[in-house]
């Protein structure tokens, strides 16, 4: 029924998310009055079972708390850990880091674009469906995410949770002439990733914006990826050692996962790639920069649902960047910086596909681990996302509940939730009373 | 673009342990292949995976056998309990098999026909579960399952 004053949407097990959850929207004489995004995979306990552990090991076990993004969890690691015991990492062990990083944004982006966001905006029930009907689309979206493969499997020693990454850089590091081959894909991949900025610019984009604070990094003349000063666009800039006191974590009743918010009284936080590209269009590598533009983003996206867009444009950016990395690579004369413990606590972020990654870890003068924690993207954007439910639903209830369920969902998904990555979380549910 | 779909290469094999071993019994898959290095054809590739369906696709897109193992929830549970099932390549209906990982194993399997890169082959090997929370370590019913599992995936192997 449409036009009615009261009314509950809901969805129990939402689809195409990475990980478990629920929403739950309720609208009451005409009014929005509750919107909660239910999380109920158990929370994580790795911060727990990281304490005890060797000062070594947060790179491996931190990489297996997600599927998707094992790279982001391996660098803010080493970066946090190296900073406690004063290890600096430059130099063209430094670009393999940036390198590796850049095959996790393409094999990740290309995933959500094509297998689990796309199906929305072109009206299919899943990417199943959408390959039946447009194959050629869809084996272009394997053949991006496999070029970010090949990356992590030649720099990160495979392509799931690689094992090539230590505190200090890396086990072995590849010649110059076992990255060429990699180039000669790349080049292919890049006219794919512009195709494909193209293709999802043309979608249909409901009109809505946010004015959530964004959070990024930034690091001047490069777009941010595996290191940066955190800017965000109320004008806070901070050093990673003070995200806990910029960014406070607070339980919610329905979600194992914790919300975040800014210090201060500041609003909700949106990280991820609105929050990147509006913070750090400048530097935009020149191709990512030109499909940006030809796809009629400004300077600045605050419309959540283009995210796809974005997405797209930072595809080319990493591919563009990788092969600049690999045109300009020297292999190091030894593959990681000698790290010895020390007492200390040390501070890691970077930006991973989803946006922000915190990681903080204290060391004893053995360096053995005496606490950990992990903040990941998808709990700092969960009160984001409700308050963009909760705008959505707002002024379109006089959608029908099939149509506004279906939405809703979309609406999540233009955040790329990493559920299992966040929970410490996803099913819709909507009562209209 | 259209992507290179290559037919099936003809003795390319293929065994994809799914899981995770810091979830108890979800580290069975994980746990048999890495007890086949020794016992399978060094020409037999082996693959981890944590399920998501386009690595999967990759892993045995050309592949003239693919052999998965992966566990499973059912209810009521035996744990421990082994189940083989023959995928058939060319049929249609979707299959949805319980497991552990939210979008997994039924999409992949339903993603491959639609992009025509299901193996010539194949097999899945599920284990009924006893307990899939945070830890390490497989349940006492599922490690004692892991040598006859093995020994499933071996005579798989070893038939082609």
């Amino acid at each position: 029924m449409t036009h009615r004053g009261d009314r509950t949407l809901q969805a129990t097990g939402l689809a195409r998310v990475e990980g478990e959850g629920a929403m739950y929207v309720r609208v009451d004489a005409g009014q929005v009055t509750e919107v909660r995004l239910d999380i109920y995979e158990p929370p994580r306990f790795f911060e727990a079972f990281l304490r005890g552990r060797c000062y070594t090991e947060p790179p491996d076990i931190t990489a297996r708390i997600c599927g998707i993004c094992p790279v982001a969890y391996q660098m803010s690691a080493c970066q946090a850990i190296e900073a406690a015991c004063g290890v600096s990492v430059t130099g063209p062990v430094a670009d393999l880091r940036r390198l590796l990083y850049c095959g996790e944004w393409i094999a990740s982006h290309a995933l959500h674009i094509y297998l689990l966001h796309a199906p929305d905006f072109l009206g299919y029930p899943d990417a199943v469906a959408l390959a039946g009907d447009h194959r050629d689309i869809v084996e272009r979206g394997f053949s991006l995410r496999q070029a970010g493969n090949t990356i992590m499997e030649l720099v990160g020693g495979r392509a799931i949770h690689p094992v090539n990454v230590r505190i200090g850089g890396f086990y072995r590091a590849p010649t110059a002439r076992e990255l060429r081959p990699l180039a000669e894909r790349l080049r292919v991949a890049l006219d794919l990733a512009v195709d494909t900025v193209r293709w999802v610019a043309g979608f249909d984009f409901p009109d809505f914006s946010c004015d959530h604070e964004l959070l990024a990094l930034r690091e001047p003349g490069s777009y941010p990826i595996e290191q940066g000063t955190l800017v965000s666009s109320g004008g806070l800039e901070f050093a990673a050692a003070d995200f806990e006191r910029q960014v406070i974590e607070e339980h919610v009743p329905h979600s194992t996962a914790l919300h975040a918010r800014l210090a201060g009284g500041g609003g909700h936080i949106m990280t991820g790639p609105l929050a990147r590209y509006t913070l750090n269009s400048r530097w935009l590598p020149p191709l990512a920069a030109r499909a940006a533009s030809e796809a009629g983003l400004g300077p600045a996206c605050r419309n959540p649902f283009q995210s796809i867009v974005v997405r797209a444009v930072e595809v080319v950016c990493a591919i563009e960047e990788a092969l600049r990395l690999i045109g300009e690579y020297q292999q190091p004369d030894r593959p990681s910086a000698p790290a010895a413990p020390r007492a200390g606590i040390g501070h890691g972020v970077t930006e991973a596909p989803r946006g922000v990654l915190y990681h903080r870890y204290e060391l004893d003068t053995e360096g053995i681990l005496r606490s950990a924690r992990i903040v990941p993207p998808t709990s700092q954007n969960q009160a984001a996302i409700q308050a963009d439910l909760r705008d959505f639903v707002q002024a379109r209830l006089d959608f029908d509940d099939e149509r506004l369920t279906r939405d809703c969902e979309q609406a999540i998904r233009n955040y790329d939730p990493c559920i299992s990555c966040a929970a410490h979380f996803l099913s819709l549910r909507m009562d209209r009373g | 673009m259209s992507g290179s779909v290559l037919p099936p290469e003809t003795g390319r094999v293929v065994v994809i342990g799914i899981g995770n071993e810091f979830r108890r019994d979800d580290g069975i898959g994980p746990e048999v292949l890495a007890r086949l290095p020794g016992q399978a054809a060094e020409s037999v590739r082996l693959v981890l995976s944590d399920g998501d369906p386009a690595g999967l696709i990759e892993a045995w897109t050309g592949a003239s056998l693919a052999v998965v193992v992966d566990a499973v929830r059912a209810d009521p549970p035996v744990p421990g309990r082994l189940h083989r099932m023959v995928v058939d390549p060319a049929d249609a209906a979707r299959i949805q098999p319980v497991s552990s990982h939210g979008l997994g194993l039924g999409d992949a399997i339903g993603l491959a026909r639609a992009l025509a890169r299901m193996p010539g082959r194949l097999i899945i090997h599920a284990v009924e579960a006893a307990d899939l929370g945070q830890g390490v370590g497989l349940t006492p019913a599922v490690a004692a399952a892991a040598d006859a599992l093995t020994s499933a995936v071996l005579r798989d192997l070893a038939a082609g």
